[in-house]
């Protein structure tokens, strides 16, 4: 039983052509700003194309994969048809006419603002109201996981909730609260400017309502790729979940600590006090600790699949793994760009470091190992995983998805490290170009070229992502086994009810975020004399 | 014994939440018993006209008790002064803001790095060990021009300095 086939598909075909196009823009601006090219003669296309890159690939894609990834979770890991289809096609809906109503004014030059939009610049209003769509079809599949799962709970009382959906219901409900920030910010500050009605924005308090969504959107990025760590992995490889307590303890961390953090995006920032700074780095520590959990409990049990291979000693098992198997791959590679990230990671977040990264190349190069890489990766092994079940079809090219997630691979690697290393010599992100004969940046030159090189292997990847996707349409017709999730060592039979529910953590995740968030705003909001003219993009100075 | 594991995982992670929830209470203690730390706003469409921040008072400058503070402002897209000159080997207060929207620099080879915000001053210290001349790029997206935001800082011999400041009530070196 799979009855929402081509809803899932119809999520992960557009996210996967949206996220194509995004590449290749992100290409392009790689080699504009490149010494490979010379200086761009008009800018603005650069920021149009950064715009959209940002905004495809932050809000677009990962939504997508998430709402396309849930539905397959809440169907197959429940047992039960979604209830609710056609609601979801209607937030699947609004999510396309969200995309489009942003993009046609970014195309036009008309909201050449970036997916942060910081005001008080003001871009065209059908950009801002393009997003709100797509959140807005995001919150429906928040409402939808969550209406699932009480229904299975109805059917199955006292029963331990799948991990799976467990897993996914926790990412709903961050997203939900998460993206209140964000919302916030539009529909209070932009959008009554960008309309017309009002002519000032307070730019300090627009961050600080930013930050709240910015930070912990990336946890709702990493859900799917953390869902797919302990409910896929260990079966496609053939192993062992190690611990489904684990797997529910780190979501549990995730939906509760990963909103109150978000202010270490500005530690350089005038308007928020030190106090308020500390404690968010502080926070931020503290979501360390579910990708420490995630990463012991996933490394045990891929050993256990070494050792049921027949794996001996302490590094047999790693040769005794399923290399070959798309899904092994995927995850290996993807726990060595966390690795890599992660170390970076702890310097972003070290208040004193990040005064020599802060909005340098830097971020940009880390964020793109993490998340394009170690969760994008992925999203591929997913998409690898679920399109037989939603075709009908063999993918039987195995080859070829391991050259492209090779590609992936190595193209981060190469696209990435010499990213970060311009950064700390100190080069600017968000620029669209740069003067290499100038001696102070003529030391970054080669270095940006290798990130163009990086890119070139990624769009490679992405095209062969898509070339693998469609050939598994014409497949040949397969009779499949049901689909099966993880099995833990110890499936669990009764949980107590802190980890087979949600209204303690909720609960805890919003008073943390009023603690943590209510104080600087409140402070702001109280301030006399901080908004200040908006500036429309549409007529630069 | 995975089990035990187990629980020794749980265990640590009930210890970071109930440290975080300690940290929770006694930062709102902390606030409760201090005065909010200052912010300073300002008001970015009268900035040249009177206060800190008009066009004769931006630069480097010799406070009364001796210390140096260099008063900066960003807009779309330059700052001014665009080129600071600065004692090496001397604390520098800097205090700066923008007029227009949002924008910040660094300084190449230090660990210079702030946001301007309009609306609101940022003030932070620095100093500069060595001679040199450096390079201030905006960092943060400011428009379609944001490419060609840069500045330069030149720290020079503290003696040197001085002896300019003495001739001078604002320096530069644009
Ligand atoms: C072919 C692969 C890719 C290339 C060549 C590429 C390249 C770039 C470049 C050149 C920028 C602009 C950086 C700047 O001006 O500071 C950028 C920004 C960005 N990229 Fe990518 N990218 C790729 C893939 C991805 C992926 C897979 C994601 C996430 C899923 C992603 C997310 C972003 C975001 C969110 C920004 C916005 C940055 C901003 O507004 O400053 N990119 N990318
Ligand atoms: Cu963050
Ligand atoms: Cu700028």
């Amino acid at each position: 039983m799979f009855d929402s086939k081509r809803l899932v598909l119809a999520h992960f075909w557009v996210a996967s052509i949206g996220f194509l196009i995004a590449a290749v823009l992100g290409e392009w601006q790689m080699y504009v700003r490149s010494p490979l090219h010379a200086w761009i003669s008009n800018s603005e296309l650069y920021y149009r194309s950064v715009t959209a890159h940002g905004a495809a690939m932050a809000y677009v894609f990962p939504t997508l994969i998430a709402m396309g990834f849930g539905y397959a979770i809440a169907e197959l890991a429940l047992k039960q048809p979604l209830i609710g289809v056609r609601w979801a096609w209607i937030g699947f809906a609004l999510v396309v006419l969200g995309t489009v109503t942003a993009m046609v004014p970014v195309s036009m030059g008309l909201a050449s603002v970036l997916y942060t939009f910081y005001p008080p610049m003001i871009a065209n209003p059908f950009y801002y109201i393009g997003i709100v769509l797509v959140v807005v079809g995001s919150w429906i599949w928040v409402a939808l996981m969550s209406i699932n799962l009480h229904a299975w709970k109805k059917s199955h009382p006292g029963e331990p909730i799948p991990l799976a959906m467990f897993a996914s219901v926790a990412g709903a409900y961050l997203w939900a609260w998460t993206s209140v920030g964000a919302a916030i910010e539009i529909l209070f500050q932009i959008l009554p400017v960008a309309l017309g009605f009002k002519s000032t924005i307070d730019a300090g308090l627009a961050r600080v309502f930013f930050s709240w969504t910015l930070h912990a959107i990336v946890y709702f990025w990493l859900m799917p790729a953390y869902i797919a760590f302990y409910a896929l992995v260990p079966r496609a490889i053939g192993g062992r979940l190690y611990s489904d307590t684990m797997g529910r303890i780190a979501f549990i961390l995730f939906l509760v600590f990963s909103m109150p953090v978000g202010i270490h995006h500005l530690f350089q920032d005038p308007q928020v006090g030190w106090g308020i700074k500390f404690l968010h780095t502080v926070f931020t520590g503290i979501v360390s600790v579910p990708t420490l959990l995630t990463v012991f409990t996933i490394c045990a049990s891929v050993e256990i699949a070494g050792r049921l291979r027949g794996g001996k000693g302490p590094f047999g098992w790693i040769a005794a793994l399923p290399w070959k198997n798309p899904m092994m791959l995927a995850v290996a590679f993807s726990f060595v760009m966390l690795g890599f990230g992660g170390a970076g990671g702890l310097i972003n977040m070290s208040y004193q470091l990040d005064f020599a990264v802060h909005n340098t190349q830097w971020i940009t190069g880390h964020f793109h190992l993490i998340f394009g890489g170690a969760i994008v990766i992925m999203y591929f092994a997913i998409a690898y995983d679920l399109w037989p079940h939603l075709t009908g079809k063999a993918l039987s090219d195995v080859r070829l998805m391991r050259i492209q997630l090779w590609l992936w691979f190595v193209g981060m690697i190469v696209m990435t490290f010499p990213w970060h290393y311009v950064g700390i010599l100190g080069m600017p992100r968000r620029m669209a170009y740069f003067d290499y004969g100038h001696p102070a940046i003529s030391p970054e030159a080669l270095s940006v070229t290798i990130t163009f090189v990086g890119g070139l292997l990624l769009v490679a990847s992405a095209i062969l992502f898509i070339v693998i996707l469609l050939r598994g349409h014409i497949g040949n017709r397969i009779s499949l086994p049901i689909f099966q999730f993880s099995v833990p060592v110890h499936p669990p039979t009764r949980l107590p009810a802190a980890l087979n529910s949600f209204a303690l953590w909720i609960t805890l995740m919003i008073a943390l975020s009023i603690v943590n968030y209510g104080y600087p705003i409140a402070q702001l909001i109280t301030l006399k004399q901080s908004s200040v003219p908006a500036i429309p993009v549409s007529v630069q100075r | 014994m995975a089990a035990q594991a187990e629980l020794r995982w749980a265990i640590l992670v009930i210890a970071i939440v109930v440290f975080l929830l300690g940290m929770v209470v006694y930062m709102s203690l902390h606030w409760a018993l201090m005065p909010p730390a200052r912010i300073e706003t300002i008001d970015p469409t009268t900035l040249h006209l009177a206060g800190e921040f008009t066009e004769g008072n931006l630069g480097t400058a010799i406070e009364p008790d001796g210390s140096v503070t260099v008063r900066v402002i960003g807009q779309q897209y330059s700052f001014t002064p665009q080129c600071l000159l600065l004692p090496a080997n001397t604390p520098v207060r800097f205090r700066s803001t923008s007029s227009d929207v949002v924008h910040g620099f660094i300084i190449s080879g230090t660990n210079v790095n702030v946001m301007l915000e309009p609306g609101y001053i940022s003030t932070f210290e620095a100093t500069f060990k060595t001679p040199a001349d450096r390079v201030m790029p905006c960092h943060e997206f400011c428009g379609v021009a944001h490419a060609a935001m840069w500045a330069r800082v030149r720290v020079i011999d503290k003696k040197d300095f001085f002896k300019q400041a003495g001739k001078e009530r604002r320096l530069s070196c644009v």
